[in-house]
């Protein structure tokens, strides 16, 4: 019988290894899996390489595991945030690698990593320094440039609900990058509020296939970053 | 703020941008005073708000407390859905945006060049964390680009100029500037006053312009 649910966060991120490769699921604090890289900060690894749209808010989730220097490399598009300085300060100092990526380019990389497709031409970033070094193309008359496709070790994603085969629904803007990342991570590792039985979810409703999703852990009551910022909450 | 007496404010510059959107428009604001537009709809129009973060439909800011911290927009403010909303994931978000499927972008500037290029994501200085967010792909693929901003910086120091010195964000993507001051379309031969705001003059402008203006064109 295929079960992908897991009976606890330790057990959903402890074959994440040093030097691993981590989508992590989210636009801003929308979506961010804060309890699944809390367990990742408990767990240990290092030298990770992390794909997200931004880089934390406070001291708390994506923030809390890049300020305990467990990350090499940030690729993401916007490492900025009005009430957090860990990536800044830390990138200030040379602790951090970033590689700046146009958000709808990032967004397109993870789809192709996880479509099997290695590479496409897009419009954005063409004259602008983000395109130095890259190859470009003429199509039509119009510049375009070369982007590679993304994969990684593994994705960390929040949900709302599962079943036992993975199919995964979303809340709200909650759903950004994940149903890409879901696709592109080799092992990819959801938190849901919610786990119903075969056939709760509607297949005319079903936002990521199961396929896509190796693990699925129930947290009940997920934390939100911004509250846990304003009640002055940091992590471990 | 010895300038606050000559030119719109921001909330009037909000204004008379929402003025030239046509009615059934898919609009996509960025983050400062693009924002305001959505206050300022003319009556009988209706426009559609995306933000890229996956929604279609996007309202108002919720009341006090009503807010979830998972329905926000581009700049992480809690939003509402209106009715006839849609989520939808990054990828979709990005398509609709390169795909050429919005009509209108409007975004904020550092600095504007005569032939359109825009600089909004970065100084360049030493010290500048940079953050590009979906900029670069908006204007690479939104139908037409409008900027506001206000017409020079808070150092007094002009934003429309002959050629950005900061990092670009997209080459000659601008069509039409709506400052403090005027409003003004980009043009092959540089950037022509449409409009200026009440009490002004086109010298007055000109003196804070960073590049040769082109007066209205006068109808014949």
């Amino acid at each position: 019988m295929i079960d992908k649910t897991v009976p606890s966060l330790a057990d959903a991120v402890q074959e994440i290894h040093d030097g691993a490769t981590v989508m992590v699921g989210g636009f801003g604090e929308a979506g961010s899996p804060v309890e699944l890289i809390h367990a990742l900060i408990d767990q240990g690894a290092s030298y990770l390489t992390v794909i997200n749209n931004n880089t934390g808010s406070g001291e708390v989730g994506l923030a809390a595991l890049i300020n305990a220097g467990r990350v090499k490399k940030m690729i993401c598009s916007y490492p900025r945030s009005q009430n957090s300085t860990v990536f800044p300060d830390l990138y200030r100092s040379n602790k951090i690698e970033l590689e700046l990526v146009p958000q709808g380019t990032l967004a397109e990389r993870i789809r192709a990593g996880g479509a099997g497709i290695p590479g496409f031409y897009t419009p954005a970033s063409v004259g602008t320094p983000l395109a130095d070094g890259k190859e470009l193309r003429s199509f039509e008359g119009k510049d375009y440039v070369l982007e590679h496709g993304l994969r990684a070790d593994f994705a960390l994603l929040k949900a709302k609900c599962a079943d036992r085969y993975g199919n995964l629904i979303y809340n709200k803007t909650a759903r950004n990058f994940s149903p890409l990342m879901a696709m592109a991570g080799s092992t990819t590792i959801v938190q849901v509020a919610e786990i119903v039985h075969a056939g709760g979810i509607d297949p005319e409703h079903v936002i990521t296939p199961g396929i896509f999703v190796q693990k699925v852990v129930r947290v009940p009551n997920p934390a939100h970053e911004s509250q846990l910022v304003r009640d002055g909450v940091t992590y471990p | 703020m010895t300038s606050a007496n000559t030119g719109l404010d921001r909330e009037q510059m909000a204004q008379r941008v929402a003025l030239d959107i046509p009615d059934g428009s898919y609009v996509n604001l960025g983050i400062g005073i693009p924002e305001l537009i959505a206050k300022y709809v003319p009556e009988g129009r209706e426009f559609i708000y995306h933000t890229e973060n996956g929604l279609l439909g996007m309202g108002p800011s919720p009341e006090e407390g009503q807010g979830e911290p998972e329905l926000i927009n581009a700049g992480k403010r809690q939003v509402t859905a209106l009715p006839g909303a849609a989520y939808f994931h990054h990828a979709d978000s990005f398509s609709m945006i390169r795909g050429g499927h919005l009509d209108l972008c409007v975004l904020g500037a550092l600095q504007v060049a005569k032939n359109g290029d825009l600089a909004n994501w970065s100084t360049g200085g030493p010290d500048a964390i940079p953050a590009v967010g979906g900029a670069m792909d908006l204007v690479a693929g939104v139908k037409q680009i409008f900027v506001v901003t206000q017409h020079c910086t808070k150092k007094g120091e002009p934003k429309l100029l002959d050629a950005c010195t900061f990092p670009l964000t997209g080459v000659g993507v601008v069509s039409r500037i709506y400052t403090d001051l005027a409003v003004i379309d980009v043009t092959p031969e540089g950037l022509r006053v449409v409009e200026l705001s009440p009490g002004l003059d086109f010298a007055y402008v000109q003196e804070r312009t960073g590049t040769e203006l082109l007066p209205a064109a006068t109808k014949s």
